[in-house]
Formats: C-alpha cells, sequence, structure tokens
C-alpha cells in the first residue's frame, strides 16, 4: 500500500504548544509510551523467539555439531539425529515448485500488467489474491484424494514412458513423493510470484515501452526485452519471496511427500522435508535429544527463511525504487 | 512481408497468448478447488454435522461442533491478544517514533510475516505448553496471535500513513493536543482501512493447521475453559484426511468446505468493502 503523496510524515507536525489545555498535560508523553511498549512487544517476542531457539536447541547442536547437517540417520530409538533427508527433501520440493511455478506466474503477471485491459487484469489480480488465502490444508486435501491418484495412474507413468532415461523419473510409481509435493507447492506459491512481479512490472516507466514500441519492436518484443529486464531485480525478489514460502510450507506438504526420511535421485520417491518431520513427531517426541534435535530444525528453517526474505524485500525495494523510469544506461 | 517480419509477428501472438494461458490457469485454479470442494463436501453438510461431536472412532456419523467452537474460542484468543498489540504498535509506527526505533520495529514485523507458520508453532510449544507441562486453548491462541500482530501493526501504519495531512492540522489548529488528534480524528479516519486489515488476518490464521498441531493439539470432545487441549477446524481437517476410515474422508471434505467457505466469503466481503472507498477520498 503506498503512501499518497500528501500524507503527512510523521514527527513533522510537531505538537502545538499545551498551555491552553492543561488538563492534557503529559497526555501525549503516555500516548507515546503506551504505543511504545506495544511496538517493543513485538520486537521482545521475536527476540524471544530466536533466543527460545537457540537455548532449546542446545544439546543436539553440542552432541552432534555441524555433521547434524550431513548425517543421513534419522533414529530416534538409537539417539542418531542427523538432517540431511529433510534439508534435501525441503530443498528438492522448493526446486520443483519453483521450476513450475516462476514461469507460470511471470507469464500471468506479464499478462496482467502488459495486456489486460486494466478492469479484467484488477479482477484476475483479486483472484489470485484469494488463491493466496486459501488455507494449506485445504491443498494438502486436494492434493491427497485427487492429486496422488492422478500422479499415480497417469502422470508418473507417462513421464517415466517420455523421460525415464532420466534418473529423475525413474522408480515405482507411489503418486505421493517430492514431485507431488512440489506440484502442490507450485500451485501454493504461484499467486506471490504473480502479485509481486505484476507490481514491480507496472512500477517500470511508461517511456520505456513506448520508446520500444515507436522504434518498430512488437508488443512482445518490448516486453519482453525491455521491460522484463528493467523489471528483473524485482521478478527476482518474489522469487525469493515465493521460496521463502515453499521452504517453510507445512500441511500440503507433510500430506503428500510420502513421510519417509530419503535421500534419492528420484522425484518419484517418497521424502520428507523440515517442516513435516516436526508437524509429525515434534508432539510426539521422547527424550530431550529428540526434542532438542527437531527445535535445531525449527531453527535452520527459520533461518533460511529469515535470509530469503531479507533478500527478497532488499530486491523489491531496489527495483520499485528505481520504478519511476531512471534506468541505468 | 520479410520472412523476419513474419517470424516476429507470430511470435508475438504466439508468447502472449502464452502469458494469457498462464493467467487462465493461475485464476481457474481456485473455482477448481472450490467447486471440487462443494462436489465433494457439499453433500455431506449437514445438520448433525455443525451440532454433534464426532462419533467414536471407527462410527460413521457425528459432526465438529467441537472443532467448531475450538476454532472460533481460538480465534478470539488471537483477536484478544494479537489485536490491541499490532494496532497500538502501528501508531506508534505513523504517529511516534523516532530513528532507529521505527526501523527496528518495521523491520521486526517484516521478518515475523515470513516465519513459517509451524516454527511459530514451535515457540508457543516453548513458551506456553513446556512451563504449563500439557496442551491447551490458551497456548494455540498464543501461537495465532503472535502470527496476527505484525500483519496488523503493519497494515494500521499504512493505513494511518493515508490520512491526509490537512486532517491533522485542521485538528491541530482546533487546539487538540497529539493524542487527541490520534484518537478522534486519525484513527476514525483511517478506521475502515485498519479494521480490513485486522478481519484479513484473522482470516489467515483461521486456517492455519501446523501452529496448532502441538499447541491446542486436538480434542474428541469439548474442551470446557481454555486450560485444556481442544480441536479446531483445520487440525480435524488434516487428522481426517490422513486417516484410515471412508467415513472420516468425507467428513474432512465437508469441514474442507465449511473452512474455505469462510476464509473466502471474509475475504471477499472485507476486500469489496476496502474498495468502496475511505471517506476522506472523498474530500
Amino acid at each position: 500500500m503506498a503512501t499518497t503523496p500528501n500524507a503527512a510524515t510523521p514527527g513533522e507536525l510537531a505538537a502545538p504548544s499545551r498551555s491552553s489545555l492543561r488538563r492534557w498535560l503529559g497526555a501525549d508523553e503516555i500516548a507515546h509510551l503506551v504505543t511504545l511498549i506495544a511496538a517493543a512487544v513485538l520486537v521482545l517476542i521475536a527476540v524471544l523467539l530466536v533466543y527460545q531457539l537457540w537455548i532449546l536447541s542446545a544439546e543436539a547442536r553440542a552432541k552432534f555439531g555441524w555433521s547434524f547437517f550431513i548425517t543421513k540417520v534419522w533414529d530416534p530409538v538409537s539417539g542418531d539425529f542427523g538432517a540431511l533427508p529433510f534439508i534435501y527433501g525441503t530443498l528438492v520440493t522448493s526446486a520443483v515448485a519453483l521450476c513450475i511455478a516462476v514461469p507460470l506466474g511471470v507469464g500471468a503477471a506479464i499478462f496482467l500488467a502488459e495486456l489486460a485491459p486494466p478492469k479484467l487484469s484488477s479482477s484476475l489480480t483479486f483472484v489470485s489474491d484469494l488463491l493466496a488465502a486459501v488455507p494449506s490444508v485445504i491443498y494438502g486435501l486436494l492434493g491427497v484424494f485427487l492429486l496422488v491418484p492422478l500422479m499415480r495412474t497417469t502422470i508418473q507413468p507417462a513421464l517415466k514412458k517420455t523421460l525415464g532415461f532420466l534418473p529423475l523419473f525413474q522408480g515405482p510409481a507411489y503418486g505421493i513423493g517430492f514431485l507431488t509435493a512440489g506440484i502442490v507447492l507450485a500451485i501454493m506459491i504461484v499467486p506471490f510470484v504473480l502479485s509481486v512481479s505484476r507490481e514491480v512490472l507496472l512500477a517500470v516507466a511508461r517511456d520505456q515501452r513506448e520508446a520500444a514500441l515507436a522504434l518498430g519492436a512488437t508488443k512482445w518484443e518490448s516486453t519482453w526485452k525491455v521491460v522484463v529486464p528493467a523489471a528483473r531485480i524485482g521478478i527476482f525478489g518474489s522469487v525469493f519471496l515465493a521460496l521463502a514460502r515453499a521452504l517453510g510450507e507445512t500441511m500440503a506438504v507433510t500430506m503428500v511427500i510420502g513421510n519417509n526420511p530419503k535421500v534419492a535421485a528420484s522425484l518419484f520417491s517418497p521424502g520428507y522435508s523440515i517442516a513435516s518431520v516436526l508437524a509429525n513427531e515434534f508432539s510426539e517426541a521422547t527424550g530431550n535429544l529428540y526434542l532438542s534435535a527437531l527445535i535445531e530444525l525449527g531453527l535452520v528453517l527459520f533461518l533460511l527463511t529469515f535470509v530469503l526474505n531479507g533478500l527478497a524485500r532488499l530486491l523489491i525495494l531496489v527495483t520499485t525504487a528505481r520504478g519511476s523510469g531512471v534506468l541505468p544506461t | 512481408m520479410s520472412i523476419r517480419l513474419v517470424w516476429r509477428k507470430s511470435l508475438n501472438v504466439f508468447m502472449l497468448s502464452l502469458t494469457g494461458l498462464c493467467a487462465l490457469l493461475t485464476v481457474s485454479a481456485l473455482f477448481f478447488i472450490l467447486g471440487y470442494l462443494v462436489w465433494n463436501g457439499g453433500k455431506d453438510l449437514s445438520w448433525s454435522f455443525f451440532m454433534h461431536l464426532p462419533a467414536p472412532v471407527g462410527e460413521a456419523g457425528g459432526g465438529m461442533a467441537n472443532a467448531i467452537v475450538g476454532s472460533l474460542k481460538l480465534l478470539l484468543l488471537a483477536a484478544l491478544f494479537g489485536v490491541p498489540i499490532g494496532l497500538l504498535g502501528g501508531v506508534y509506527l505513523a504517529e511516534f517514533g523516532g530513528r532507529t526505533m521505527p526501523f527496528v520495529v518495521r523491520y521486526t514485523a517484516d521478518l515475523m510475516n515470513g516465519v513459517p507458520s509451524i516454527v511459530m508453532g514451535i515457540f508457543a510449544y516453548a513458551l506456553v505448553v513446556m512451563p504449563m507441562h500439557h496442551f491447551s486453548t490458551l497456548a494455540g491462541g498464543i501461537a495465532l496471535a503472535i502470527m496476527v500482530i505484525p500483519t496488523v501493526l503493519r497494515n494500521t501504519e499504512s493505513f494511518l500513513r493515508d490520512v491526509p495531512r490537512a486532517l491533522r492540522e485542521g485538528s491541530f489548529a482546533l487546539g487538540a493536543n497529539k493524542w487527541r488528534m490520534i484518537a478522534t480524528v486519525v484513527l476514525p479516519a483511517a478506521s475502515r482501512g485498519i479494521l480490513t486489515g485486522v478481519l484479513l488476518a484473522l482470516a489467515r490464521v483461521a486456517g492455519e493447521t501446523a501452529p496448532l498441531l502441538f499447541t491446542a493439539f486436538g480434542n474428541r470432545y469439548w474442551s470446557p475453559g481454555w486450560n485444556q487441549p481442544t480441536s479446531s477446524l483445520p487440525v480435524v481437517i488434516y487428522t481426517y484426511a490422513t486417516g484410515p476410515y471412508e467415513d472420516w474422508h468425507r467428513q474432512a471434505w465437508a469441514a474442507g468446505l465449511v473452512l474455505l467457505g469462510l476464509v473466502l466469503i471474509t475475504n471477499i466481503l472485507v476486500r469489496a468493502f476496502l474498495t468502496r472507498g475511505t471517506a476522506y477520498e472523498r474530500t
């Protein structure tokens, strides 16, 4: 939500002399203090969140050190915990999701920003916003009962027949697995790619398009060779934002990934993700080491999304700030 | 026409229709999801679904009355804890604030917005469940409240900033001091937008499952008070959909339809309400 040009900037309006209203003396200071405390509570919560994750994962960090990240074994009974299968599963499903969602989302954003009449564009954006509001457990529900059977009977056999020479598409077709989870994730993150990309495309100055068209470029050439390159940093930002969503997504993935801590080259293989193992095992974790290993996984997830979100915001900020036309020449 | 021009023109048409196809595919996903849920869940919506407790495991029938009430109680807690903090924090950012603090708060809010919901669940577990030694409605409500705060805060801030300078100056000119100006002029002028932000934030957490799994947990019976584990719609959908019984699956569809219906209706109403324009825009 952009600020309108005539909006007041805070602090610029100094309060008038209070001598005429003696009975309110100090009220401003109290209001200031109360709102400051509310804002500070949020910061406190964030600090506490990091602190808790760090302290509660201490036992696992001390016991396994860095080898936590390269160990494949996850055996609660004998107390061996390695995060590799979960990190692998999280990264693979997110990569599959990006491969599908980025072309789809950016393509749709180009249509909405460049081609569609404003009315159509805004109503389609509205629908896409609604899509982003659909709870993830609903995607999981459709995934379990619609997509998994479809994958098992139709899509996976077809992929095997045509692209089966690649190690990615080998092995038995269970229906569940990395590929299915990736597809569900893709549908979930498309709205994020779309809405942010559309915004950065719209921020590219009109002159740029007109100049390209005046030089005889077709509509597509002006879009692809002028507008998209001008907005590319912001588009990357939208991709990072979507990636951060995909990494942390829990329910839909848990319901279709197969929940089997495995590192396999085939996308048909069942796997596990960080968020899914937390969802499945956290409430049943017995023993401090088990719990602490799970919380360390939570910490990893937190740090990953933290870095990606920060990066995304920076990139989007750079493009929209530059958007009013001044391109580096 | 040269061959090159023909090629360029057909590429133009082809690629442009491809982007149209992308847009069509994306938006049709929503209608497909909605249609599929209505088709699958609509026939199992009945009076007893809303009014009865779940049947004993393995038996057919029963309803989700406890999950619906549980979800409402969790939302109430989320609103109770989350909205005041978010609202006041937003006022701080837009109206007070200095140099460093607003930057830190804004950055934290954006960061917290991006934290995966399951991590919020761990946090609420460490904060409430571990000291209390049991799952509770309170823990679930707090998990959701923490997710509500940053959204409400940023939304409130941006709507307060949109209130024109003239309104503030007018209020000062009449002799009001700053907090009177905020309470009687700026907040009412932005109230519609702020309300929108609050409702959208609540609609979003209403569908959250992950933070509830090990805070509110689940319950097959009524959960009296705030101190016991409670059932909630999203968690029930998850449990039933991954459970072994055919009857559970049918009920999961019905519950999914109810949840999606509530979330979508809230979103549509609220967004329509917002785009009707705010009071100060007509001046």
